[in-house]
């Protein structure tokens, strides 16, 4: 397929993607404020440092609360990580490889498109998790509609690969910024309030109720690890490595080129990793330090990519 | 009619007048107007005729309108336009910064043509489009029209779109315009007339194929009842043409659309075209020249391309030849063209012949080139360059519309009974200023189709622009019927969707032996 091509889907997946992670940690967020004591942690910057704009941030805005979070991350158009930012960079995207996405992939997209434009003066007045809630369900759709109206040609491959690594990298974030918010409070460990932060944190990722399957009680280690190292829920950072890594392989296989590429190495190597770490290992190195170095290379990975498929020169 | 007493009808008003005689001899029954309260005026009104009856080939439409609850054509009429902006059919409005989108507007009263009607227009559009790449052909090479004193040098290389970057050239088959739109109109007399020949990319075929689609879904029990021709083929007739123009040897040639982007206004267009054929749609930026050959980039490296059907302005296909400052072009597509290795649809320098002053001399390029008569009329042009005309039209402003040469999309142009007299002034002034770039038209009164305003049917002026594609000197097809464009404003005579036009389906009623669209 065509570079451009190639790449325009992989971004495409990787903004709506954005999008849904935005949606889903508001929307956790709006719902958490309900529950919670008065004055305890503050569950607003934690978001803003997932985003690791926090200076961009506190130019425009100042500190932080829940109506300028919600603005800035939801419907700044300044921003260019924001989710209405990324959806209509996801649109414009996927105007520019129309014809190579389904009619329904593409239509849902451009009304999840118009769904968050035309909501956003009023949703931003008044942030309600029912919005959020709303918008995860186009994320929904979208998903379902990709799943079941494409074919999973190379360009669908390139599509899961941008979802996947966006997955797992916004899971690492979510999962590093809470940590360091969470664990510091020691006295609050094993208390009904931890309990609950640690519930959100899950929530955040739609893995609440597969936690509880697994371990009934939560547990830091046990969380920490389901996060980074469960092989079968889909938005863990294990699950999201190995889907990433098949969507390579079947476009590696599909090619008919026998050109030197560097991207499959770096993901086999991740995946291995991956799937022979320990929790405490992990937790004994520092949490921080290994989400981070996840981080770089997912980071180094898409770099790869880019000099594998998306630009492609004269000599090749 | 009562308005020209003087003038001869022609065999086609003829035809119309006693069809539609024949169409109330049918409906009679002792009936009121066939569509309560609509008035066609003073105008030739192509559904409803003077008499207020139902032209034969639209009875069943008119029938099936009249059957519905009221408010029930509003309806679908905001359903459609609700399914067009969710299925994404939008042009992008340039000034407005956030990327607004607009539907082109659109109404859901087909507009219907007879089959003679179509056929008179059939022919008299295969005719013009063999002479015009005759003219095409010639003028880049052995110039004997010009030799021969039938069109003057001057004129042809003053065109702003003449390309001396072209001379020599000659293309497969002699085909420089693979793919025309031509915009037709008719008066008030129903006679059918040549606005204008547009033989560079022109665009709004998607339209068509999405407007018949979306009626399909809405009126299905109109089509088989009015026995409408289908246009779903369109894509497939594109590619198998595009396919042939391939250089010889290549077995299974790689056919791309080249657009300028998903900035531009006709992007949904190129894109809509490209999936419907299964090609890929390529930007400049995705094509490089080596060697004399064009090829793609793509994720197993590079792809050799064998033909463009380019829907990027002849100026900006190759900076090394062209505007040197083109980013939407191939640098050396030109070189690989001459060299016979790819082939592009159109031709470069196809706008030579649809200036509007040379449009002035397409009849009589019909009878050098074919020694044939025109099948279809221009409408009376009266060239500023020439000094009897100029005075004739600086008298006449009031009367005239005039354009500008070198403009397109309803730009520049003077309607003069609509003008205000500071307008007219203006315009004369231009005129003398540069006479070459002028040309002016007695004002048609033209044709209007019932169409939704508001809550109700009024009369609203079409054009109709055809979709031809040209294979070759004998294999021309076009597209039975084509994109009818209605001015929406009361009154307005200028149909361009800058300027607040809409669309409409255009239904060809099939003869006998003729394929019927399913639905």
């Amino acid at each position: 397929m065509l570079s451009r091509v190639a790449e325009s889907v992989y971004w495409m997946s990787r903004q709506v993607e954005r999008a849904e992670n935005i949606a889903r940690f508001l929307e956790v967020t709006l719902n958490l404020i309900l529950d919670q004591p008065e004055n305890l942690v503050d569950p607003w910057s934690p978001l803003v440092q997932v985003t690791a704009d926090e200076e961009w941030f506190e130019e425009k805005y100042g500190k932080p609360d829940s109506r300028n979070v919600v603005q800035f991350l939801a419907f700044d158009d300044e921003y260019p990580n924001s989710m209405v930012s990324c959806l209509r960079a996801a649109r414009e995207n996927a105007r520019g490889v129309r014809e190579t996405l389904s009619s329904e992939a593409f239509e849902q997209l451009n009304q999840f498109y118009h769904f968050v434009g035309d909501a956003s003066p009023a949703a931003a007045m008044d942030p309600t998790s029912q919005f959020f809630d709303d918008v995860r369900k186009q994320t929904l759709l979208w998903s379902g509609v990709f799943a079941s109206t494409m074919a999973q040609d190379s360009g669908w491959h390139f599509a899961n690969l941008g979802r996947m690594l966006e997955r797992a990298d916004k899971t690492s974030r979510i999962l590093d910024v809470k940590y360091f918010n969470l664990l510091p409070n020691l006295a609050d460990v094993g208390t009904a309030v931890d309990d609950l932060q640690w519930s959100a944190l899950l929530l955040a990722i739609s893995g609440f109720e597969a936690y509880r399957r697994d371990h009934h009680q939560i547990e830091i280690e046990k969380v920490v690890d389901f996060f980074l190292f469960n092989r079968s829920f889909p938005r863990s950072i294990h699950h999201c490595i190995a889907s990433a890594n098949w969507s390579l392989g079947e476009i590696e296989q599909a090619s008919s080129s026998n050109m030197n590429r560097t991207a499959g190495p770096i993901l086999d190597e991740l995946q291995h990793r991956l799937a022979h770490t320990q929790v405490e290992e992990a937790l004994a190195g520092g949490m921080h330090q290994f989400v981070d170095s996840v981080q770089s290379e997912i980071n180094r990975i898409g770099e790869a990519l880019g000099q594998d498929y998306f630009q492609i020169s004269v000599n090749s | 009619m009562q308005n020209h007493p003087q003038q001869t009808q022609s065999p086609l008003a003829q035809a119309q007048a006693g069809q539609s005689q024949n169409g109330q001899m049918q409906s009679q029954s002792g009936t009121v107007p066939c569509l309560p309260g609509y008035e066609t005026g003073s105008f030739f009104d192509e559904v409803v005729d003077q008499d207020s009856f139902a032209r034969p080939d639209a009875v069943a439409l008119v029938d099936l309108i009249n059957r519905l609850p009221p408010g029930e054509l509003n309806r679908r009429q905001l359903a459609i336009e609700r399914s067009l902006y969710q299925m994404g059919i939008t042009f992008t409005v340039y000034s407005d910064s956030a990327g607004t989108e607009k539907i082109m507007p659109f109404d859901i009263v087909p507009r219907i043509i007879s089959p003679d009607v179509w056929t008179h227009i059939d022919t008299g559009l295969k005719q013009r489009i063999r002479a015009l790449n005759r003219f095409l052909s010639d003028i880049y090479n052995e110039r004997k029209i010009i030799e021969d004193g039938i069109i003057p040098a001057s004129i042809v290389d003053s065109c702003p779109a003449y390309l001396p970057q072209c001379k020599g050239l000659r293309p497969p088959h002699d085909v420089w315009c693979h793919i025309t739109g031509t915009d037709l109109v008719r008066d008030n007399d129903g006679n059918v007339f040549v606005l204008e020949d547009n033989l560079r990319c022109p665009s709004g075929v998607s339209y068509v194929l999405q407007n018949r689609s979306v009626m399909k879904r809405n009126f299905p029990q109109a089509f088989t009842a009015s026995m409408v021709r289908p246009v779903s083929d369109y894509p497939a007739r594109l590619y198998q043409m595009l396919r042939r123009m391939a250089p010889s040897h290549i077995a299974d040639p790689n056919v791309v659309v080249l657009t300028p982007g998903v900035y531009n206004s006709a992007y949904y267009e190129h894109s809509y075209l490209a999936h419907q054929m299964g090609v890929e749609l390529v930007e400049g930026r995705d094509l490089l020249v080596k060697d004399d050959r064009v090829y793609m980039r793509t994720t197993d490296g590079l792809q050799a391309v064998d033909v463009i059907y380019r829907r990027v302005d002849d100026t900006f296909l190759d900076p090394k030849v062209f505007n040197p400052k083109s980013v939407l072009g191939v640098p050396g597509l030109m070189s690989a063209y001459r060299a016979g290795n790819v082939a592009l649809a159109n031709a470069p320098g196809t706008g030579v012949a649809d200036d509007k002053v040379v449009y002035a001399y397409v009849p009589e390029m019909i009878q050098y080139y074919l020694g044939e008569e025109p099948i279809l009329s221009n409408v009376p042009t009266y060239l500023c360059d020439r000094e009897e005309d100029r005075a004739y039209v600086l008298d006449h402003l009031d009367e005239l519309v005039v354009k500008a040469a070198g403009e397109s999309g309803g730009y520049g142009i003077l309607i003069g009974p609509h003008a205000t007299p500071e307008e007219r002034q203006e315009f004369a002034a231009k005129i003398i200023d540069n006479p070459r770039n002028y040309i002016a038209q007695p004002t048609l009164q033209l044709s209007r189709v019932p169409t939704m305003v508001d809550d109700h049917l009024e009369g609203r002026h079409v054009d109709l622009r055809p979709y031809i594609l040209c294979d070759g000197p004998d294999d021309v097809w076009v597209l039975p019927g084509g994109l009818t464009r209605v001015a929406l404003k009361k009154g307005c005579l200028v149909v361009n969707s800058s300027q607040g036009g809409g669309s409409k389906d255009t239904w060809v009623v099939a003869q006998a032996g003729e394929t019927i669209a399913r639905v």
